[in-house]
Formats: C-alpha cells, structure tokens, sequence
C-alpha cells in the first residue's frame, strides 16, 4: 500500500490544437512521484514544465493518457471532484501569481479559505501566515497592483498553503525574488516537505534545484 | 448556515467592488419599475375616477322618438321627416306606455327642453329651458339654494349659468327675443347644485320650470322632447330598455333607448384597452431594461474572466460560480425593485396627479398593486437577464480563463 506513488503519470500526451498546426506540449510522459517526495523539475522555455504542472494540478485533462492521484485515475473523476481536489489537497503557485486585482492581498489568501471552511478565520491562520511569507498587516490591505513582483509572489504562495494541501505546485516561485527572500522561501518550502507534504517545483535555478532530492528535466515535451 | 452565505457575501462584495457598473444596472431596473407602476397606476387611477363619475349617472333610460320612424306620430301633412328637430318628439300617449311598462322600475318622467335666446338686463344669451312636472323637479334635482318652484313664473337655474349671468335668488329673466316680440319673465327660486355632463338633462347652464310655464311659451302640450327613467337598479337597464323596444317598436319604430350604462361600458373598455396600451409601452421600457442589465451583466462576465479563472483554479466549484453571478444579479434587481417602488410611488403621484387631475384613488389596492407588480417583474427580469451570463461563466474553462488578458 505504502509503495503506491501518490502522483503516477502514464503516457501523458498533450496536445494544443492551433490553426498553424497541432503543437504537442507534452509529449508521452510517465512519472511517478512518491508521497514525500521533493521534485525540481528543470528544462528551458517553452519544453513544456507549465503545462505539466497543470495536469498535476487538475485544471487541465490530458489529450491522452491517464493521471493517478492516491490510486485514483483522474478521468474516471467529474468537474466537482477535481475542483474539490484544487481546493484541498492541491496548492498551485501559479507562475503569474494569478491573484484578484480587485481584491486586498488578505482577501486573495482568504479566499480559498472561505470556500473551504465556510466561515471566516477567527484564529488569526491568515494573518499568521502572510507574516510567515514576509507579507506584514499593512501591507496586507494592499491590493495586488499596489505590491512588488516578490511580494505579489508571496501572497501567491500564501495563498497556496492557505488550506494546507498535501501536494504543492510551484511554477518558479522565486523567480522574482532576490536571493535573500527567495532564500527564505526555499526554506519554507523545504519545512513543508520535511512535514510530509510532496512538492513538485518548477525552476530554472540549479542552486535552487538541488534543495529537491530528484531532478525532472524536460525537452520539448520529453523527460530526458 | 453560515456556509451558505459565504457565497451571497463574496456577490455583495463583488457588486461592491464594480460599484459603476452596479449602478448601472439598478438604474436600468428601476427605470423599468418605475415606468411600469407609473404607468399601470395612471391608467388605474383613470379608470377609477371615471368610472365613478359616470356610475353617477349610469342609472338612466333615456326614450327619444326614433329617427327611422314617422316624424312624431302623423303630425303635420307631409311634414320634413328627420328634418328639423321639433318635428321629434313624444307623443303623451307614448309616454303613459313608457310609464306603464318602465314604472315598477324606477322614476320615470317626461321632459320638455327648447333653445332660447335669454336676457338679463342688457345682457343675451342662449340656454336652454326645460319644462318638467312640477312634482318630478323636487325628485331628479338638488337644490344648492334657494327652494323648489310653486307657480308658472318661477324657475330654477343651473350654477353655471347663475356664475355668468350674476344671477341670485330673485332675480329676473326674460325668456324670448324682445326684438321679435313677447317675452316672458320668469323670477328665479332656487340654483342647482353641479350635475355635469349627462345623458339625461343638462342643468348646470339651463334654466328650469313648470311644464305649464313651457307649454305657455313654446306651445306643443303633449309634445315631449325625451322620456327618462332613472332605474332604482343600474342592473335592469338591459331588461327595461329591451321590454320597452318589444312592446313599442313591434310595428313600428316608434322610439329609441339610450341606455347609458351602456355607453358606461363602453367608455370602461376603451379605458381599459388604453391602459393595456399604455401597459404595453410601459414593458418596451421594461425590455430596454432588462436588454442593458444583460449587457452589464455579459460584460461583467467579460471583464471578469480572468478573475473567473482564478476563481476556478483555487478551487471554485461550477455551480458557485453560477451562484455568485445569479445572487449578484437578485440583489441588483432586489436593490433596483425597491428604489424603483418608492420612486414609482413618487413619480407616479405627481403623474397622476397631472394626467387624471385627482388622486383620490391613488391608494386604492387597484392602483397600488402596480407597485408590487413592477417590483416583481423587474426583480424576475434581471433575474433572468444574470441567467445566461451566470451559466456561460460557469462554464468557462479555467485554463482558457486564465490566459485572458
Ligand atoms: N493554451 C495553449 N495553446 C497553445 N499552445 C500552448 C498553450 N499553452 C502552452 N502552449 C505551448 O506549449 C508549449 C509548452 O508551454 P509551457 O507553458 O508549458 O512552457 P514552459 O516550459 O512552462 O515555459 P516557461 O519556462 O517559459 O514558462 C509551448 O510551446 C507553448 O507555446
Ligand atoms: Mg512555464
């Protein structure tokens, strides 16, 4: 039981269909990731890292192949389900942040958390964890605009911890910090691991690549 | 409990955050409630006040010679048929017919009216006289002052008149032209109280006496002019009017009956088919309306489909979605419902007040229940209107949303 992979990914293909011609983003990929696990996964611009990561994270379905999550094949799930699984078992930092521009930093991390547990923080979790990823009560009534590419980042990052996934996707989360931050970052992420949680991470920066204990590369859609 | 309302609280927030585009759509839908009430309540208030001032006197027959018989039963050899009008007239002996048919009915009476130039000092008019048995007068009229006439010389005169020709009780009229030969006067008695237009006899500008003070003048004893019946039941109308035709037209006819409850209806129907017209443009508004709630509605979504997208991929379920943009929509038309019922009530007073000229029935439950009818149906239209752009929200795909710039 305990050697079933949390994440198994068979012959994923998938397949973006342009009028200048079908543009195969990935391409037969399999792997398979442990509960626990630390992933980098590494490869230039355009080899399609963002694009499996979206599969992971269930807001896209594969052109074909299957997706396992815990044992259970993805396609056999319903829109509920996987959206249920986005909300509470996966946390997604997007590589644009994609956080509500009209809404506070402390809203756009209160968010999922309202649509989870129904009712607002009275604890103080929020508060607690933007502080955590560097984001102050001050700063926390700005809106996205207001804030720095790094900041924007970490709300973004807060935001994904939010509801406490067991899996974590981070699309280059320090991509737009300096080293110090994204230093702190990093050691924040690799906490979360040591707690149990499995983290898949995109990111160009091999110092960065070498906190995980495997290494994924991807070429033109193909783990090399 | 409170689950629920998490999602009707992000739907506030979020008409909070679009405040411009929110005002937009309330004002659509309380442009659409107001022109509905408005409207509906003048066309009510219409109607009630003239059907109300009609029923006054829509309890009166009113038997005339038929024009398509003989002229006035063989009168004169050879006489213009359909000519003059002092060739039609009721013959007594019609009348104690009418009498005997109509009078278990109610009161019925037999009047003479001629158009007759007037003096008063200096002064000349037309007007005209009625000629009435002096029993009946005390019966069909209302004294504002002054008392019933007793002898031929005395009359009574209509408001109108006295206010035009400074007439008072006691003063003096000569009927006739003096330039063409005898007049006779006639001291006034008593003033008419205000009866208005009616089918039956038109006193506010008359003058009124004794049959015998008439016939005196005009001559033609037994010659009536009409023939009224003022029903004790405005239901028998029909009945009575079809029984005198039965018996006094089977040979020939003889007479004709106004039935002015008829004419009632009639002018109720019209009433009625222009408050539908009326009601009818009222809902183009209304349409206008919702067609712009739709637009903001859609280009809500539009605008928001970024936001949409991220809603989606942190874990936002399809029909929460739905929920979010249908709640939003309620409360836009509930807001709009309810700033459009006060404003209706407001606006819709001085309407009424302009066009129908009283709003003695603008708190009737006829006219007011155009006030929860426009609420209701501006509240179901934009209802309706959020629908689709709800479900084509819900519907979007996350990663295509996201990449909406
Ligand atoms: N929605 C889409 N429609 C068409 N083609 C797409 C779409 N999304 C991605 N692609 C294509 O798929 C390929 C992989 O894109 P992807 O975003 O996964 O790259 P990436 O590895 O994340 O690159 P980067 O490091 O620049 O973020 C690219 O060639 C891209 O043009
Ligand atoms: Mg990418």
């Amino acid at each position: 039981m305990d050697d079933q992979p949390l994440i198994e990914v068979r012959d994923v293909t998938k397949v973006y269909p342009l009028k200048s011609g079908d543009v195969t983003a990935l391409d037969s990929i399999s792997l398979s990731i442990q509960k626990g696990d630390f992933v980098a996964i590494m490869g230039p611009s355009g080899s399609g890292k963002s694009t499996l990561l979206n599969q992971l994270g269930c807001l896209d379905r594969p052109t074909s192949g299957d997706l396992l999550i815990a044992g259970r094949n993805t396609r056999e799930m319903d829109d509920h389900e996987l959206t249920g699984l986005r909300l509470n078992t996966i946390g997604y930092i997007f590589q644009k942040f994609n956080l509500i521009p009209l809404l506070s930093a402390y809203e756009n991390v209160e968010y999922p958390y309202l649509m989870k547990h129904r009712q607002e923080d009275e604890n103080g979790h929020i508060s607690r964890l933007l502080s955590k990823v560097g984001i102050d009560a001050a700063l926390a009534q700005h809106k996205p605009p207001e804030l720095s590419g790094g900041q924007q980042q970490r709300v973004a990052i807060a935001r994904a911890l939010v509801n406490d996934p067991q899996i974590l996707l981070c699309d280059e989360p320090t991509g737009n910090l300096d080293s110090i931050t994204g230093g702190q970052i990093m050691k924040m992420i690799r906490t979360l691991n040591e707690q149990g949680r499995t983290v898949l991470m995109v990111t160009h920066d091999p110092t960065v690549a070498a906190c995980a204990r495997r290494n994924v590369i991807i070429k033109d859609g193909r783990i090399t | 409990m409170r689950g629920k309302d998490i999602i009707f609280r992000l739907a506030v927030r979020s008409i909070r955050l679009h405040f411009l585009r929110s005002t937009l759509a309330v004002l659509g839908i309380v442009i659409g409630v107001v022109a509905i009430a408005t409207m509906g309540m003048m066309g009510a208030n219409m109607t009630l006040s003239v059907t109300e001032q009609l029923s006054e006197m829509g309890n009166v027959l009113v038997v005339t010679e038929s024009r398509e018989g003989g002229g006035g039963g063989m009168s004169g050899p050879g006489g213009p048929s359909g000519g003059s009008d002092d060739d039609d007239f009721i013959p007594e002996e019609q009348f104690k017919d009418i009498e005997r048919i109509a009078s278990k009915y109610g009161t019925v009476y037999a009047l003479y009216s001629e158009s007759d130039t007037i003096e008063v000092g200096d002064e000349e008019r037309r007007a005209t006289i009625y000629g009435l048995d002096q029993d009946v007068i005390p019966e069909i009229l209302t004294l504002a002052s002054g008392a019933f006439p007793k002898s031929t010389s005395s009359v009574l005169i209509g408001p109108s008149l006295a206010g035009r020709l400074d007439l008072t009780l006691g003063s003096k009229i000569d009927i006739g032209d003096s330039d063409e030969g005898a007049t006779t006067t006639v001291r006034v008695v008593g003033i008419i109280e205000e009866r208005g237009m009616s089918m039956d006899l038109n006193t506010d500008s008359a003058i009124i006496g004794s049959e015998k003070l008439f016939t005196g003048i005009y001559g033609g004893e037994g010659e009536y002019r009409q023939v009224n019946i003022i029903l004790d039941d405005i239901n028998e109308a029909g009945n009575v009017s079809d029984e005198i035709e039965e018996q006094m037209n089977k040979k020939e006819e003889q007479v004709s009956v106004q039935d002015s409850s008829r004419m009632l209806e009639n002018i109720t129907e019209t009433l009625g088919t222009m408050t539908t017209f009326v009601m009818a443009i009222a809902g183009i508004s209304l349409l206008v309306a919702a067609v712009s709630i739709f637009n903001v509605m859609m280009m809500s979504v539009t605008e928001r489909i970024r936001e949409i997208g991220i809603l989606r991929s942190i874990g936002t379920q399809k029909g929460e979605v739905r929920k979010m943009f249908i709640y939003e929509s309620a409360i836009l038309g509930g807001l709009g419902a309810v700033i459009g019922a006060v404003a209706s009530l407001s606006i819709g007073w001085v309407v009424v007040l302009a066009m129908v000229g009283s709003t003695d029935y603008f708190f009737a439950p006829a006219s007011l229940m155009y006030v929860p009818f426009g609420m209701a149906i501006g509240f179901v239209t934009c209802v309706m209107s959020g629908v689709y752009p709800a479900w084509s929200a819900s519907n979007l795909d996350p990663i295509e949303a996201l990449r909406a710039e």
